[in-house]
């Protein structure tokens, strides 16, 4: 992995067209912003790790249609 | 064609029902062909999204709006250009339902809805940053409040 010290308001430019920009450092938080083109997603990771838990966890379920039939 | 399935073992489908979706289903990236097998029971709003891939992978779907009306999500225009979707009209959302033993305790993936464009049947799952929703959400909400 790379790993680059920057300070507040200094940035990080991955290819040509993104950019990551330290706004600010407080707390043991840093706020950084992001530029992107628009076709590119942007996600917190924690997001995606819980999405995938779901996914392993409902991957394992199974439904009896009947069962459902007065649920709602 | 016939298919071996998770639930239903072999079953006969049609080609042009196959939808792709070119990166899979988060944490299963190498499934990218599935099948929505439809309860046949019209009041009943529980499917099944079968993996081509691999027989014994299905998820059980739920169209999110039959129980959360005011379900509101924004589709990015990566996904957009992705799923070559045109107009809203071809655009039909599910999400993933994850089933405990105790049914009246099942949850839907509000975050990681499955968006799928039926015109070219093409379908991803989008990982929604809103906190307004979790990957958790209680389905039948307004049972469990009464208790």
């Amino acid at each position: 992995m790379l790993i680059l010290t920057r300070k507040k308001n200094e940035s990080i430019m991955i290819g040509d067209n993104i950019e990551i920009v330290v706004t600010d450092i407080q707390d043991g938080k840093v706020k950084l912003g992001i530029k992107a083109p628009k076709n590119i997603d942007i996600h917190r990771k924690e997001i995606y790790v819980d999405i995938q838990n779901e996914n392993k966890v409902a991957a394992d379920g199974k439904i009896d249609f009947d069962s459902l039939k007065n649920l709602f | 064609m016939k298919i071996n399935t998770k639930n239903f073992g072999e079953i006969e489908i049609e080609e042009k029902d196959i939808i792709n979706f070119p990166s899979g289903i988060l944490a299963f990236e190498d499934q990218n062909r599935f099948i929505i097998i439809k309860n046949n029971d019209e009041e009943n709003p529980f499917h099944y999204l079968q993996s081509l891939n691999d027989s014994n992978l299905a998820f059980v779907i739920i169209d999110p709006f039959v129980f959360k009306k005011d379900y509101d999500i924004n589709i990015s225009d990566s996904i957009v250009e992705k799923l070559k979707i045109k107009k809203p009209e071809e655009v039909k959302l599910y999400t993933i339902v994850t089933v405990p033993k105790d049914l009246k305790k099942m949850t839907a993936n509000l975050s990681g809805p499955i968006v799928i464009n039926t015109t070219r049947n093409l379908g991803a799952q989008i990982v929604l940053d809103d906190n307004r929703y979790s990957t958790k959400h209680p389905i039948f909400e307004k049972e469990s409040e009464a208790i």
